[in-house]
């Protein structure tokens, strides 16, 4: 092993293999080739006509809107006051959520208690409690925060509870014989061990809460928003700027996946052994 | 390095089926500094009998006193380590698992370190000490699990079969470094398993168990010196001895006879 290394120093031969730079490109064209396919196709219909060209644009008019709209700062503004919804529902979520969640793993009486309510509430789908909360904390930002909390939750209740009733027991009883007591078992052992159920809670949670609050921008009257945008252009039949809004949701989307989840889980639980990337 | 007193301990499980009997009037002594084994087949009540001593069990009747005092319940005066690889914390670094009990205990971190980096030296893991369990071999898991037990320095050591997981040579390797770190540390060491070689190996005196309901059958001195050499002839009769107890007394000259047929083949 040494050897090589000095031998490759020696010869000065090239560090980084050309192949390296070409994996990284057939990976990228490897992803791209579904969208290409759909794009094409896409573009197909808009210019053969299937649908009315308003109803139908083409891509390129979606992106030169997309464009505009973001350079007139219309798009950013939507975009912000959506991002600040779900991020202050899907805050209330987590945290009720794992709490609730982490409870009802560790007291046989809380799971009494919240177990039937979770089981009846959670497959309810959360347009149907919107109305109600429309009417009971009125339009606006209050209802559609409270709303996505909420919906958003049950997710994430349910897999923090699973994840604590998944800690092994092995764990329990070797942190007991080295004398935690109940406090640092749950956040030296209970906590940590859970983790990767709890993560994949938050993560579908945040799913939940992008669905629910796109639905509800749409219904509560909120003076600005992404929901509200996609709803709004309807009535002009602005199909582009629809499209526009849909796109910066997929964007939002994937950054927070891919830049906030999945840089969480690298440095935890897959970093740890405990979850396979 | 306590002595320990095992009195009359009786437990039985309920089960749906009704009670069944786990371990009934079983009493030793264990000296301060020895290494006991406890031999016997599945369901003799010997990890039943290991898990009370370690306080994870209370005893229906009977007493487990350690050093004079009564067990009821787990302390930092016992070390366990069990036979699961998955015993380690996956979230904590080889030092990390072993200054766990230290830390439970409020050492500051810098001398926490200190001595864990010791502990991992003893098993001979003083490389991997920021390697997190997943990237350890089973040898070396279990070779963190002991040191983990040892960090925060109990008088007494229990450990559940932690070899029996491993290859054969990785065991052998594992015994010696076992022997090793206990005539370093002369803790007084309970060493649970179905091993026969290896209790005859490890053990100052070994308690064979026998099960339905588990009970001592019989408790035999090992007189061999250490270190020990598994292929000499009194090794072999301690081990025919045990296998006696346990039941297997297969005739010696058939033994034997089955012994050479197994040179001839290989010699074929």
């Amino acid at each position: 092993m040494q050897d090589a290394v000095t031998t490759i120093e020696v010869a000065g031969a090239p560090q980084r293999p050309a192949s390296v730079g070409r994996e990284r490109w057939r990976g990228i064209a490897r992803n791209a080739f579904p969208f290409a396919v759909v794009g094409t196709l896409w573009e197909i219909v808009a210019w053969a006509g299937v649908f009315p060209h308003r109803l139908f644009p083409t891509l390129e008019e979606v992106a030169l809107s997309f464009y505009q709209l973001t350079v007139s700062g219309i798009l950013p503004h939507h975009a912000i006051e959506t991002v600040i919804r779900l991020l202050s529902g899907f805050t209330l979520a987590a945290v009720f959520g794992v709490t609730i969640g982490v409870l009802m793993g560790r007291s046989r009486r809380a799971e009494d208690i919240f177990l039937p309510l979770v089981s009846i509430c959670a497959p309810i789908p959360g347009l149907a409690y919107a109305p109600l909360f429309l009417l009971w904390f009125g339009l606006g930002n209050f209802s559609a925060v409270l709303l996505v909390g909420f919906v958003a939750a049950f997710p994430i209740i349910f897999n923090s509870w699973t994840g604590v009733k998944a800690v092994k027991e092995i764990w329990v009883r070797s942190a007991q014989s080295m004398g935690a007591d109940d406090r640092r078992l749950f956040s030296h052992v209970i906590l940590p061990g859970a983790l990767p159920y709890i993560l994949t809670g938050l993560r579908l949670g945040l799913a939940q809460a992008w669905r629910i609050l796109v639905a509800v921008e749409m219904l509560a009257a909120v003076p600005w928003g992404l929901g509200w945008l996609i709803f709004g252009a309807r009535e002009f039949l602005n199909t582009d700027v629809m499209m526009a809004g849909i796109a910066m949701i997929g964007i939002i989307g994937l950054t927070l996946e891919k830049f906030v989840f999945e840089k969480i889980e690298h440095y935890t639980v897959v970093r740890w052994g405990m979850i396979t990337s | 390095m306590l002595p320990i007193e095992i009195r009359d301990v009786t437990l039985t499980y309920d089960t749906p089926g009704g009670k069944v009997p786990g371990v009934k009037d079983v009493s030793f002594n264990i000296d301060a500094s020895e290494f006991l084994c406890i031999v016997g087949p599945s369901g003799c009540g010997k990890s039943t009998l290991l898990n009370m001593i370690a306080g994870f069990l209370a005893p229906a009747s009977g007493e487990i006193r350690i050093g004079g005092k009564a067990v009821t319940g787990h302390g930092m005066d016992r070390g366990v380590v069990f036979q699961d690889f998955a015993q380690l914390f996956p979230w904590r670094t080889a030092l990390g698992n072993v200054s766990f009990g230290l830390e439970m205990k409020g050492v500051p971190k810098q001398e926490r370190e200190t001595i864990a980096r010791e502990q991992l030296r003893l098993v001979k893991l003083e490389k991997f000490t920021g390697s997190f369990p997943h990237h350890l071999s089973g040898g070396m898991q279990q070779r963190v699990a002991i040191a983990r037990a040892l960090a925060y320095n109990p008088a007494v050591l229990l450990m559940d079969e932690p070899f029996a997981a491993l290859d054969a040579l990785t065991r052998d390797e594992m015994q010696r470094l076992l022997a090793e770190v206990w005539r370093e540390t002369r803790k007084t060491v309970i060493y649970v398993t179905h091993n026969v070689a290896e209790a005859v190996y490890l053990a100052d005196r070994v308690v064979v168990m026998t099960p339905h309901p588990g009970t001592v059958k019989a408790v035999i001195k090992i007189p061999l010196p250490r270190p020990r050499d598994p292929l000499s002839v009194e090794f072999v009769e301690c081990q025919k001895e045990l296998l006696r107890y346990l039941g297997h007394d297969a005739n010696p000259s058939e033994t034997e006879k089955s012994a050479v047929n197994g040179k001839l083949k290989s010699g074929a």
